[in-house]
């Protein structure tokens, strides 16, 4: 069998099983998918030999039998997670050349149970945008393009990379981050699979923090069975990361039956936005049907401080932005500026931070450092933090209903053109994240799914938003999703 | 609330990030933008509200206070700028 790298995580693991392909020629196949690749910039740093080192070991582990669901899954990996020995930048300037001493919690876990890494995947600087566009490596795009345009388009952010690179089979599935929609975004506009899960979930030891109260790593996969599997071998307590959940994991896949018999699934009115496009309204709708048409009960629910998500959402990311990036001194590891005669250690740190960041961190670590400042700590930072318990507790008061899970879109659009939003207000680029960054602040699970193609023939998709801890109860009901919408439509290969 | 050029000078300060005198008016509006933006919270009774700072009802764990790793100065030195006798190497602090 050819084309190898087309496979899904679960055809490939039985196809591994049974011993009708072997983990180093489903990885060979992956390796040349990369290498004529670099049209799309998903890729920055690509790791082939390693890959086929772990890929031996893997087939090893198979032949023994037992294996793990992940052994001899080829995969990528966001440039946020520390990877041992191999260039871990956030893709940013900042960290150039830095090779961590040691592996993050996620991918160390993915290595033991036999998975093969391609290489790191692009991504906006210390994941922050929703483009891309903010990385160091340039940004990377979309395998999708408009009906009849050779327009470059974004792949979306800030997992930009995975999102690219999962959608044009540059890998079987990717690892992403999100920390106000940088999974679900992405995946929305490639046309894949993206979880968020719950806060607590996935270890964050060894990911570059962001904001350490909203971060968490989830699967970036081409099907939603893929993201249980992916997201079975990354769950479950770390030491490392105090804030990781003691509670044991149930089992994803299996949760996955196709019965939403009776579910209640909630549809809250705050996310019909004015001026939001007829096509994202009718997908919304769409999506309704298809649950009510499974048998499930749709709601109308109400979650009133939705309004206030982002705006909160940019008071409390810069703000622990501003703390958490406070580490990249020019001290003790990546870029440090050259000093002139008569410059001190201020100046030292001063002009490392204004060479090795890029526009959008500097102005969102000093907007952290401005509402966490005394005189404004208590107007802004507190008073957001107030605001995200209103938020959760919005959440809280729908479950309490009995209401399985929330529908609304994943995104206000389609992929828009890199580029576009150049000389735009930053605010203009934030509103991307409307839809996805409540989840966030409350903690919650939330997965993108692809449910549709716009007039322009680019890939559209709708978000569940589960109840904590309950990621197989939100996997299964947007498996129906999927089936219905039966979205298989991939990207004509241009690249 | 609008932020003046002095006001943008100590937030450069602050985020200990240097900006070149002629960049500062520019980012005095950029950052009025995004806290007029933000002002929005204003609108918002907290009255009584307590804030958010864990989602998770979760205690933080506590481990035994003993030494449960290090002896690695080779690995915490590896990708420090400079290193001297084990040590990082910055310029001089004190005058």
């Amino acid at each position: 069998m050819t084309d190898l790298f087309k496979l899904t995580i679960a055809e490939a693991r039985d196809k591994l099983r049974n011993k009708e392909i072997t983990a180093a020629e489903l990885t060979e196949s992956c390796i040349g998918a990369v290498k004529a690749s670099d049209a799309l910039n998903a890729y920055c740093v690509k790791t082939p030999e390693l890959a086929r080192e772990q890929a031996n070991k893997a087939d090893a582990m198979l032949a023994k039998g037992n294996s793990p669901d992940m052994c001899g899954i080829p995969l990528g990996i966001k440039d946020l997670f520390c990877t041992k020995n191999v260039n871990s930048q956030a893709a940013s300037q900042i960290l150039t050349d830095f090779k961590p001493e040691y592996e993050s919690t996620v991918t160390a876990r993915l290595w033991d149970q036999g998975a093969v890494m391609l290489g790191k995947l692009n991504m906006d600087e210390f994941a922050m945008g929703s483009s891309n566009e903010t990385s160091i490596y340039g940004a990377a795009v979309n395998p999708w393009r408009r009906n009849g345009s050779d327009k470059k388009l974004t792949a979306g952010g800030s997992s930009g990379g995975s999102a690219s690179a999962v959608a044009a089979d540059l890998c079987l599935a990717a690892t992403g981050t999100d920390t106000g929609g940088s999974i679900r975004q992405p995946a929305a506009f490639t046309g894949i699979v993206g979880v968020k899960p719950t806060y607590g979930r996935v270890s964050r030891w060894g990911i570059i923090a962001f904001a350490s109260s909203l971060d968490q790593a989830g699967p970036m996969t081409k099907t939603v069975r893929d993201s249980a599997i992916f997201l079975n071998a990354i769950s479950g307590h770390d030491n490392k990361d105090s804030t990781s959940a003691p509670f044991t994991v149930p089992n994803f896949e299996t949760a996955i039956t196709g019965d939403i018999k009776g579910k209640k699934i909630g549809i809250p009115k705050e996310y019909r936005l004015d001026g939001m496009p007829d096509e994202i309204e009718k997908l919304w709708r769409d999506g309704t049907d298809m649950l009510r048409d499974a048998g499930a009960e749709i709601v109308d629910v109400s979650l009133p401080h939705t309004k206030y998500a982002l705006p909160a959402y940019y008071v409390l990311a810069p703000a622990e932005a501003s703390s958490n990036l406070a580490r990249y001194d020019g001290v003790r590891y990546g870029h440090r500026a050259t000093l002139k005669s008569g410059e001190g250690i201020d100046d030292m740190y001063a002009r490392t931070r204004a060479e090795g960041f890029g526009d959008e961190v500097k102005r969102r670590v000093m907007v952290g450092a401005y509402v966490l400042s005394a005189g404004f700590y208590d107007a802004y930072y507190r008073r957001a933090q107030r605001v995200r318990t209103l938020i959760k507790n919005d959440f809280d008061e729908v479950y309490s209903t009995g209401v399985d899970a929330i529908l609304t879109p994943a995104t206000p659009s389609a992929a828009f053109g890199l580029g576009e939003m150049k000389n735009k207000d930053p605010i203009k680029m934030y509103l991307n994240d409307v839809f996805t960054v409540t989840v966030n602040l409350a903690g919650l699970p939330g997965v993108s799914v692809p449910v549709g193609l716009s007039a322009e023939g680019l890939p559209l998709g709708l978000q569940l938003i589960g109840r904590p801890w309950e990621e197989g109860e939100m996997l299964n009901i947007a498996s129906v999703l999927e089936n219905c919408a039966d979205f298989k439509t991939k990207a004509d290969k241009w690249w | 609330m609008s932020i003046d050029k002095e006001t943008a000078r100590r937030v450069a300060h602050l985020a200990r990030i240097a900006v070149p005198e002629e960049e500062l008016e520019n980012l005095a509006q950029e950052l009025s933008g995004i806290l007029g933006f933000m002002e929005q919270l204003l609108e918002v009774d907290v009255e009584g509200v307590e804030p958010l700072t864990s989602v998770s009802p979760m205690t933080l764990p506590r481990r035994a206070d003993v030494v449960s790793d290090g002896d690695q100065i080779e690995k915490v030195l590896k990708n420090a700028p400079d290193s001297r006798e084990g040590f990082f190497a910055v310029p001089k602090v004190m005058e």
